[in-house]
């Protein structure tokens, strides 16, 4: 039996650990150390580009640094899986040490990180885009910021202009099942069933799924239009499959379906889609002058971004301009756990290109949404155009908290009026 | 012996008498739904042949595992699409989309698994790793991106079908080509002289080569055909449905769980496995939304169960 | 590299049967072979001394419950001959008992029972699974195996994300934790470090001394020919389910400790990335020899982690994919497998005749 000498080998592997890890711990500490998640590999990469783009506009707004120090962005990458960010977010928080944290992406990445960040209170954690519900209204952590809006709230107010500007009265809802389109399917119905309006039934279709010709077999005639929540290449599949197979209902479409990165996709272009109202927490064509300002500046800075900002690049900006504008009024104070920047976070007013942004008591955001529906540019392309502010909508959807509470957050069943 | 084939032969008109009854209910309750949903799953199934059908020739008649079927279904895409961008001709996407996969697969069978005759783990393993590879430089070339293609408009429109209403016909012609595809393959591997290399090649190489064949030759052909089908499946997938990361490894999935339940190496196997998946794919997402998708695995296992070779394979 | 040469590294040298003429050779190599393993011994164990806290955690504490995981598929692979692509799925069984039978942060979805019923429920349950679907691939052989388990798993991912009841389907259970035994963490760097050693050590030890035992040798002898030992008389079936069992076994602690490690379990766990990720890792560290899959879940773990430094991160899966290529092609047997040859020809002593 060849007795395999294995002893040269974890030690060797552990010195070249230990001297990487030494080396690891003598950086610089002049530096202000800020570490970004996004999701950079795998499909999702093309969104979480963009709200690295998103972060590096708010650096450079503040001239790359706060009260003196310069900063240093620390980038790691997820892929959407939550352990993978829960794995990356330890490593810029345990071995790259930053002081601070911006980030993640997606929603079940969002839960997960705010876990983690119950275990590390010497660091503050902002938002990156990441709109579960669960993140801030289910055991919220007291060093987790949230200037972006929910999943839910990116809905408010589409209900009404459903049911009185757009006149449907029943609708069917077509979703991706999991929680996030559970979220923007209750913040749509929250207003239309207290309008009257009735969702008549609900499919919820398997993340993933490729083939909606059962789903759209399925669709009934007596309805006035459809609700999709689906994202990605799923809705592209929707939309040409419910055209094959002759559907010709107006569709209503949740803020993934029609996000700049779904718009934006190669193939032919699908005339029905036009005049599909939306809501979300942009609109491509906003009429002011903070919003054409930032748009311009991303285009600027960025010449091989998107044509215009994504969802993600403004989630990604508003949150991290809202850290680096609470540290730069505190003078970049991080003494006594971090406790006057928290507090300057909690209690600050951030203007953003979409309005003014301030917390909740689980510091999740109070914010503006717009009302959209999907015109065509000159160049043939889609966009959102805007059709109207929702001011100031929180995460409670209107109601207080007790009545929220007792509602539940989104579910497969919550809420229901048939 | 007789005993236990009696038994099976029970448990399978059982299984048959209680699907015929849930047929019978579906189709009483609602006959529109259950005709279309009869159909999705026929073009469905269409689709699976036609990416099954290139990777079962491959595993079937030259024993190699080819993982990286659903990479080479992508890469087809993929260059059929930029083809047929920049020519504007969907019938030239889809040659070259079966064209470029097809000289992929060349380059695969003559450059690496030609080196690993015999080595079945090994083999795989590589397909596993190269198809890791392709995903990622795919990404990087192509993007995250969704890419749905055009074909022209006499092939796309809606068809006025009796009972069902209207229907896509681009899926029809899906399903027709999948059927000429089916033939075509039978023929050319039980009618032509290649075919009949091809399949005394499998029974026993020394003596093809022994009669003077180049084997070697042979096996790089049908490799290229198998990878060829994939790339040609890749741009009808793309059509019918679209292309984007991930569908690589969607489609893989679907052929080996299709090959799994027709059996290795036989293309009647195929469709066939890929009728019951693609029937049980449509029919649980119309009736049982839930938990439809475990459906298709759940027959697999049973088909294991009972028959580990597969419905139509030879025994072992 | 030849068929025959492939085919003699993949077999052979693990069949502990030492030829007369070697043993007198074979002494003194042993002990010192047994010097270096206590070395190794030591340095595991003095590791967290020098080591940074994310080191440990992270790097450390990953790479060894990775390892038992791959470990497990080590074990059905390199000596039972039967590669198994559910063996994070068998994990993950054991993580989703824990958690349900345990406690997680969703009270709809736990059951509250003390910590050690539910370690057991999970161990026993991933023995169950093991066993269940072994049943299921021994009737099959080689590729069929990889691809029938590989579809296994891919059913138990598609179920635990549909379904909410149970499961919580996409977003998973979270706030799985160890109990506080004799008042320490377990979660804690250290403390957890040393809990994945104290197992990592085991799942060796009971993998290096059950492949020279009968079972074992018979194992491998059905690996090598298993017409001839069931002519032997040997039940061939059983011998495999059984060593699916003890792989259940590994593998459901490596799911346990995974799911501590993360303090999460989602459907991503054991996603079709993550079972292929396994199998890698035991092909890169090596098949062979217990000490393998540690190995490539050390390289694996230090990949994922640096590769951002070092390479776009981006390209992280053209990283992996590229050094798992590059180790098929050169060396059969992993990264042990290059090791075994430096040495041997650093120490033509020590050269057995067997190769």
């Amino acid at each position: 039996m060849t007795h395999f000498n294995l002893g040269r080998i974890p030690a060797a592997l552990a010195a070249a650990a230990l001297a990487a890890g030494m080396a690891g711990q003598a950086g610089a500490q002049q530096a202000l150390r800020i570490g970004a998640l996004a999701t950079l590999e795998g499909p999702f990469a093309v969104p979480g580009q963009d709200g690295m783009r998103g972060i590096e506009l708010a650096v450079k707004e503040h001239g790359g640094a706060i009260a003196g120090r310069k900063i240093e962005l620390v980038k790691a990458s997820s892929n959407g899986n939550p352990d993978t960010a829960v794995a990356a977010a330890r490593k810029l928080v345990e071995q790259d040490k930053v002081e601070l944290f911006i980030g993640p992406l997606s929603g079940s990445e969002g839960i997960a990180v705010k876990n983690y960040a119950k275990s590390q209170p010497q660091v503050t954690f902002v938002n990156g885009s990441s709109a579960a519900q669960e993140t801030t209204v289910s055991d919220p952590a007291p060093n987790f910021f949230r200037f972006s809006t929910d999943g839910a709230q990116w809905q408010y107010g589409l209900g009404d202009y459903a049911f009185k500007e757009k006149g449907y009265k029943r609708v069917v809802s077509v979703a991706e099942d999991y929680s996030f389109p559970y979220s923007l399917l209750q913040g749509f119905m929250v207003e239309f069933c207290r309008a009257g309006g009735k969702v008549v039934d609900k499919h919820w279709v398997p993340l993933g799924t490729k083939d909606y010709s059962s789903v759209i077999a399925r669709l009934p005639d007596d309805i006035d239009a459809i609700y999709v929540a689906l994202g990605g290449s799923d809705a592209v599949n929707f939309f040409s499959q419910y055209e094959q197979a002759g559907g010709d209902k107006p569709l209503i479409a949740g803020s993934i379906t029609i996000d700049q990165s779904v718009l934006g996709y190669k193939g032919k272009r699908r005339d029905a889609l036009v005049g599909t109202p939306s809501a979300g927490p942009i609109a491509d064509d906003y009429d002011d002058p903070a919003w054409k300002a930032f748009v311009d500046a991303y285009r600027k800075e960025f010449k091989d971004g998107l044509p215009s900002p994504s969802l993600f690049a403004h989630a990604y900006y508003v949150n991290a301009k809202a850290l680096l504008d609470g540290l730069a009024a505190v003078g970049g104070d991080l003494s006594d756990n971090q406790a006057k920047l928290r507090r300057q976070l909690a209690t600050m007013t951030v203007k953003t290109p979409t309005g003014d942004v301030r917390l909740d008591e689980n510091r999740n955001a109070v914010a503006n949404i717009f009302l959209t529906e999907v015109a065509r540019a000159g160049d043939g392309s889609f966009y959102n155009k805007f059709v109207k502010v929702v001011p100031d909508v929180d995460q409670y959807l209107g109601m207080s908290r007790e009545e929220f509470t007792k509602m539940g957050v989104g579910s497969r069943t919550n809420p229901e009026c048939r | 012996m007789i005993a236990r084939l009696s038994a099976a032969r029970i448990a399978g008109a059982v299984l048959a008498l209680a699907l015929l009854a849930l047929a019978a209910a579906g189709l009483a309750d609602n006959p529109r739904l259950f005709g279309l949903t009869v159909l999705n799953g026929l073009t469905l199934a269409a689709l699976y042949f036609l990416v099954a059908s290139g990777f079962t020739l491959v595993f079937g008649l030259m024993r190699v595992v080819n993982l990286a079927h659903g990479s080479l279904f992508l890469l087809g895409g993929y260059v059929g699409y930029a083809v047929g961008d920049a020519s504007g001709s969907w019938f030239l996407a889809l040659a070259c989309g079966f064209a470029a996969s097809a000289l992929a697969g060349l380059v695969l069978q003559a450059g690496v698994f030609r080196y690993m005759e015999g080595q079945d783990l090994r083999q795989t393993l590589v397909s596993i790793g190269l198809s890791i590879v392709l995903a990622d430089v795919f990404l990087w070339i192509w993007g995250g991106e969704t890419y749905q293609f055009d074909p022209p408009e006499w092939l796309y429109g809606t068809v006025p079908l009796p009972l069902v209403g209207k229907y896509s016909g681009f899926r029809l012609v899906v399903l027709a080509t999948a059927a000429a595809i089916g033939v075509a393959l039978w023929l050319f591997l039980n009618r032509t002289r290649i075919g009949m290399m091809i399949r005394a090649g499998v029974d026993d190489r020394r003596m093809l080569s022994a009669s003077g064949v180049n084997v070697q030759r042979v096996f790089a052909a049908t490799f290229a055909i198998g990878a060829g089908l994939a790339g040609f499946a890749g741009v009808m997938g793309g059509t019918a449905l679209s292309i984007a990361p991930g569908e690589d490894v969607r489609y893989l999935l679907a052929s080996l769980v299709v090959v799994i339940v027709g059996g290795m190496g036989s293309i009647a196997g195929a469709a066939v496995g890929a009728l019951l998946i693609g029937l049980s794919e449509t029919f649980g997402l119309a009736y049982v939304p839930t938990y439809g998708v475990v459906f298709t695995f759940l027959i697999m296992v049973a088909v294991l169960a009972f028959r580990p070779q597969g419905l139509m394979g030879a025994a072992r | 590299m030849s068929a025959a040469r492939w085919r003699r590294a993949m077999s052979g040298q693990v069949i502990s049967a030492q030829a007369p003429s070697a043993a007198a050779a074979a002494a003194p190599a042993r002990d010192s072979a047994w010097a270096w393993r206590l070395l190794a011994l030591a340095a595991l164990l003095l590791y967290p001394a020098v080591a940074s806290p994310f080191f440990i955690f992270q790097v450390g504490g990953q790479a060894l419950v990775l390892g038992i995981v791959a470990l497990s598929l080590a074990w059905l692979g390199g000596y039972g001959g039967m590669v198994t692509l559910s063996q994070m799925t068998v994990a993950g069984v054991a993580g989703y008992a824990l958690a349900i039978f345990g406690g997680n942060a969703s009270a709809a979805h736990s059951l509250g029972w003390p910590w050690w019923l539910a370690i057991a429920m999970a161990l026993s349950l991933a023995v169950l699974a093991a066993v269940a679907i072994g049943a299921l691939a021994v009737r099959t052989e080689g590729i069929y195996t990889i691809m029938i388990t590989l579809a296994i798993g891919v059913a138990f991912f598609y179920l635990v994300q549909q379904n909410q009841t149970v499961f919580n389907g996409f977003q998973g259970l979270s706030r799985i934790l160890p109990p506080p035994l004799f008042g320490v963490d377990w979660r804690a760097p250290v403390p957890f470090y040393y809990l994945a050693l104290a197992c990592a050590l085991a799942a060796y030890c009971a993998v290096a001394y059950l492949a020279r035992s009968p079972f074992g040798m018979a194992l491998q002898g059905i690996r090598e020919n298993p017409r001839r030992m069931r002519a032997l008389g040997f039940n061939v079936n059983a011998h495999r389910i059984a060593a699916h069992a003890l792989a259940g076994l590994m593998a459901g602690a490596g799911g346990v400790l995974l799911a501590w490690y993360n303090s999460q379990i989602s459907p991503g766990s054991v996603g079709t990335t993550a079972l292929i990720n396994i199998l890698i890792v035991a092909v890169i560290g090596g098949m062979r020899h217990p000490a393998g899959p540690f190995l490539g879940a050390l390289l694996f773990v230090l990949l994922q982690n640096f590769a951002i430094d070092l390479v776009d991160r981006e390209r992280f899966n053209l990283v992996i994919g590229g050094v798992f290529l590059f180790i098929l092609a050169v060396s059969p047997d992993g990264l042990l497998g290059v090791w075994r040859r430096l040495a041997r020809t650093a120490h033509p002593a020590a050269r057995r005749s067997s190769s």
